[in-house]
């Protein structure tokens, strides 16, 4: 493969990958100011600002791959929503708190096992962010895993509506395991670890703890949603954009 | 206390340094110990870096009451002799200064 085939490949890993923290810190970051207690308030920010920051890395890398004087701020605000690359879990409208720890944990043990994978990268820049990533994201998931079990094992309210967001979240997680040429490409050549062995561990560690929290473990084999990896999203996708990027479109050149 | 809908009261001890105190830094609101420890790292651990966190519920904390002061506290103003100061050092004791 040429240098170019890989640099793009690599391109498009960056993107997608910066694409889930950015629109999942985007969409944890709205629950600023409205959580259910102050200090809950704090720590749904703190862990938006980690994803927001591991989404500049990847973006920063994107561009320096891209080399045609895009910045990372262009990527993040002049995309449309077709060239967004997120699975679909993490643009999920979540007006109950249930539904954002749901969607938090589905994506937090994700994310630790990518990055735990991705310390492995023999590209100097992806296995840099994987290991700051990886430390990052087992908080997350220590966070949202006792936020499932007291949820789940908590009152007879909280119990409900943990098990209506599992519910209802469990078929945008299957898009998380999607590996596509890009991928493959990688592990060809070296640069990415096996990824296809993400999946069954995710199962394991999710299907334990929702055990755990007295909730039913959906079966792997449901129907899953998919298209976000592709650009195709949901109703949701562009009232965060135009939320995200209005700023910026409407005054292009501002500093601050 | 009785309308207070919050979780109840942790007060929080953070070190910054190994071998150094715990150095008690405020509270937060927690429904138990593990959840205490995880919003004592959000709310006081944001920017320096500690090495270790211990959370206690405020409740076990046994305090002096502002009516104990006098009885307590006044007596140690008058004790001059228990400060260093007090003493005067002899001409010809060469005193390094630290």
């Amino acid at each position: 493969m040429s240098i170019d085939a890989t640099k793009k490949a690599l391109f498009n890993f960056a993107i997608k990958h910066a694409d889930d923290r950015l629109i999942l810190g985007h969409r944890l970051a709205e629950w600023c100011s409205t959580a259910p207690i102050l200090e809950e308030d704090i720590a749904m920010s703190n862990i938006a600002l980690d994803l927001l920051g591991q989404s500049v890395l990847f973006l920063k890398y994107a561009a320096e791959l891209e080399n045609s004087n895009r910045t990372e701020d262009d990527l993040a605000y002049l995309r449309t929503e077709k060239e967004f690359r997120n699975a679909l879990l993490c643009e999920q409208n979540t007006d109950d708190f249930a539904y954002a720890i749901a969607r938090q944990f589905f994506f937090d043990v994700y994310d630790y096992y990518l990055m735990e994978a991705l310390a492995k990268s023999t590209d100097e820049q992806i296995r840099g962010i994987a290991e700051k990533s990886v430390k990052e994201a087992k908080y997350h998931l220590r966070h949202s895993s006792e936020w499932m079990l007291r949820l789940g094992d908590g009152t007879e309210e909280s119990h409900k509506r943990i098990a209506e967001a599992v519910e209802f979240l469990w078929m945008y997680t299957g898009e998380l395991f999607e590996t596509d040429g890009d991928d493959d490409l990688l592990k060809s050549e070296g640069i990415i670890p096996d990824l296809s062995g993400l999946k069954a561990k995710w199962y394991e560690s999710v299907s334990q703890l929702l055990a755990k929290a007295t909730l039913d473990v959906p079966s792997i084999y449901l129907f899953m949603q998919s298209g976000g990896r592709k650009g195709y999203h949901t109703e949701n996708m562009g009232h965060i954009l135009s939320d995200m990027q209005y700023l910026r479109r409407l005054y292009p050149d501002a500093k601050w | 206390m009785s309308n207070d809908t919050q979780w109840k009261l942790w007060e929080v001890f953070v070190q910054l340094k190994t071998g150094k105190p715990h150095e008690h830094v405020g509270n937060v609101h927690a429904p138990d110990a593990e959840l205490a420890i995880q919003n004592a790292r959000d709310v006081y651990a944001r920017r320096d870096k500690p090495v270790s966190i211990w959370v206690t519920p405020s409740e076990l904390i046994t305090a002096t009451t502002p009516q104990d002061n006098e009885a307590f506290f006044d007596s140690i103003d008058d004790k001059v002799y228990r400060h260093p100061q007090f003493y005067k050092i002899p001409k010809g004791v060469n005193v390094d200064v630290h």
